[in-house]
């Protein structure tokens, strides 16, 4: 990399020494992008933009917050009322961790759509499989720390599902709770974690994008580019359609931080915890519920259990149970009926992990579960082998410039 | 390391054997996973419970005052214990169940040392809510014993599990009586 290019000679003096103005400006211009990328390739940048907001809001958060479960409520409800800014602050990381969700689930499904994660790009798409299962478990504790009823309870509920576990299932639970019940040990350890994992996140993140540069972004069209014709810079070109993205994001964070702060929460995350009463009706945060109706559809204790994190771990086998060559389902017409059914059951399921587990509700429960794993067990690969796809145009340019495509 | 063994020694022929450097590298590695699973072993450990939490895990009940049909809940390591003061008909009720179906077969009689008393750990076997049907006028189940609201389990009056996801009954902790009406627990 020469450092010419840079006419700041301070810039130049240190880019020569440490290239990481060469490095930024790499990824600026060099780094070529399909042209025809449209908003759902926004989500990345936005997942991003959350987990910085929660970083810096966590860290403040932290300065004023007791990991005791004799202060912990306390010194939450002093962060509401008598910290400057501290009710804005805390509306903002508990707020943002739901919109967190939302855009990463927005980004998972759009890799889904566009088939993102065949090769080459299987190990990125794992990578954010992971990225996924460390945001449940810092959103999970994070969940625990204001120490109110739910934390409590969702505490006990999902730390006992390790004692399901044959035979150590029982000593695995007390190593997590460091005693006989969730208690202070616990809520010590779930902070230290809690502020831990998410840079264990920003690194996974970084690994994320050295496999995404590899090799580029995939496309709606899902198909390579094939020349210098069919992408752009990245910046200004993505930079700004970006920008568009992140004003829309904020716009809608601070609507729910000022006007709907505590819309996505429990009301009884306010009371605070008791560890001889349970809640009537407990349910995770909205963001768990698909996984906790699976849960819950099945009868067995180790079952439901296993189909949980099944649930998951089905993921990070995806590239290999969707063999079909062809990415985009532009192009593939009965899988994208079955993507939109999916996307149906997978709301279903969410809908469902929130009501009672009784009656009709647990009938349905078991029909969703059982389409989810029908879907990505059965219905995949299947289709992977009889499905008729449609043409693939020839290059990216060609759907928009006609036949040759070169003009570009 | 093999292959520069090979080089070395060309007169040994094709015929490759694990060398004495094969050996040392296979030692050290084990010696190196040895010490890591050393050094692991405390870091994991202390996420047992610590000493002081260990000894506090006793405690002492004067059950003299549960009236008849009552029942209370005090805490024992951070968890709810139920102490029932059962009724003729509770106990009568218990030990007329034909325990051959049930999914955790017990007798009560290996469940309450005096029948009067029933000790429970009053945490579902499920996945750890408090049942409900301490209170006068709380649900008590199909059973009439407990019932826990969390995903519907139902245990009979000895605490035994009878309906719904629980896989075992309602844990009877350790205790012993030190005079007719004090019950130590732990
Ligand atoms: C992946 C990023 C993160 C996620 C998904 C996340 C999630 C959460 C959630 C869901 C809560 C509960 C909010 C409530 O109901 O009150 C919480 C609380 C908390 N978090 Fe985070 N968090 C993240 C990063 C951080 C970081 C980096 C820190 C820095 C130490 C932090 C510190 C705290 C503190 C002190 C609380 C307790 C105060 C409160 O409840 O508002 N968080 N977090
Ligand atoms: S915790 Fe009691 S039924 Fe699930």
């Amino acid at each position: 990399m020469s450092a010419e290019k840079f006419q700041n000679p301070v810039v130049r003096w240190i880019d020569h020494r440490l290239p990481v103005f060469s490095m930024l400006d790499h990824e600026k211009y060099d780094y070529p992008v399909p042209k025809n990328l449209n908003y759902m390739w926004n989500f990345g940048v936005l997942a991003g933009m959350a987990l910085a907001i929660m970083i810096v809001t966590g860290i403040v958060l932290a300065m004023s917050y007791t990991a005791h479960v004799d202060y912990a409520f306390e010194s939450v409800e002093r962060i509401m009322r008598d910290v400057n800014h501290g009710w804005l602050i805390r509306y903002i990381h508990m707020n943002t961790a739901s919109f967190f969700f939302i855009v990463v689930y927005i980004h998972i499904l759009r890799g889904l759509y566009y088939g993102s994660y065949k090769a080459p790009r299987e190990l990125l798409w794992i990578l954010g499989v992971v990225i996924f299962l460390l945001m449940m478990a810092t959103a999970f504790m994070g969940y625990v720390l204001p120490w109110g009823q739910m934390s409590f309870w969702g505490a006990t509920v999902i730390t006992n599902l390790f004692s399901a576990i044959p035979i150590v299932g029982d000593s695995i639970v007390t190593l997590l709770w460091g005693g006989f019940s969730v208690d202070n040990a616990t809520l010590n350890r779930f902070f230290s974690l809690h502020y831990l994992l998410p840079f264990v996140i920003s690194g996974v993140v970084v690994l994320h994008i050295v496999a995404l540069h590899r090799f580029g972004s995939n496309n709606p069209i899902g198909i390579d580019a094939s020349g210098p014709q069919d992408t752009i810079s990245f910046h200004p070109y993505y930079t700004i359609k970006d920008m568009v993205g992140i004003a829309v994001f904020l716009l809608l964070l601070a609507m729910t931080v000022f006007f709907f702060p505590n819309a996505m929460g429990h009301p009884d995350n306010y009371i605070p915890a008791n560890a001889l009463q349970t809640p009537a009706h407990i349910v995770p945060e909205w963001y768990f519920l698909p996984f906790y109706a699976i849960l819950r559809a099945v009868p067995d204790k180790l079952g439901g259990v296993l189909l949980m994190f099944g649930a998951i771990a089905v993921l990070f086998i995806l590239p290999w149970l969707d063999k079909s060559p062809v990415r985009s389902a532009r192009f593939r017409p009965l899988f994208r009926i079955f993507f939109w059914l999916f996307l149906i059951d997978a709301i279903l399921l969410g809908y469902l992990g929130g009501k009672p587990a009784e009656g009709i509700y647990v009938t349905l429960s078991r029909i969703a579960t059982a389409w989810y794993f029908l879907h990505f067990l059965v219905i995949l690969p299947l289709l992977s082998m009889f499905e008729t796809t449609k043409p693939l145009p020839k290059s990216i340019s060609e759907p928009v410039l006609g036949s040759s495509g070169r003009s570009a | 390391m093999a292959k520069s063994d090979k080089t070395q020694n060309p007169a040994k022929g094709d015929v490759q054997e694990p060398g004495r450097r094969d050996f040392f590298v296979v030692a050290t590695y084990a010696m190196a996973g040895l010490g890591a699973a050393a050094v692991a072993w405390p870091l994991i450990d202390q996420l047992n419970p610590a000493a002081d939490t260990l000894a506090l895990a006793n405690i002492e009940v004067d059950v003299s005052k549960i009236a008849v049909g009552q029942s209370i809940t005090v805490k024992w390591r951070g968890k709810p214990v139920f102490i029932r003061h059962r009724t003729a008909d509770e106990i009568a009720r218990a030990n007329a169940t034909d325990i051959t179906g049930l999914r955790d077969p017990q007798d009560d009689v290996a469940r309450a040392e005096k029948p009067e008393y029933l000790v429970l750990v009053g945490v579902c076997t499920h996945l750890g809510c408090v049942p409900l049907g301490q209170k006068t006028g709380e649900v008590r189940g199909d059973y009439d014993g407990w019932f826990c609201p969390c995903h519907g389990s139902h245990y009979d009056t000895s605490g035994r599990i009878r309906k719904g996801p629980a896989p075992t009954n309602l844990e009877v902790p350790p205790h012993n009586y030190l005079s007719d009406s004090v019950i130590r627990i732990g």
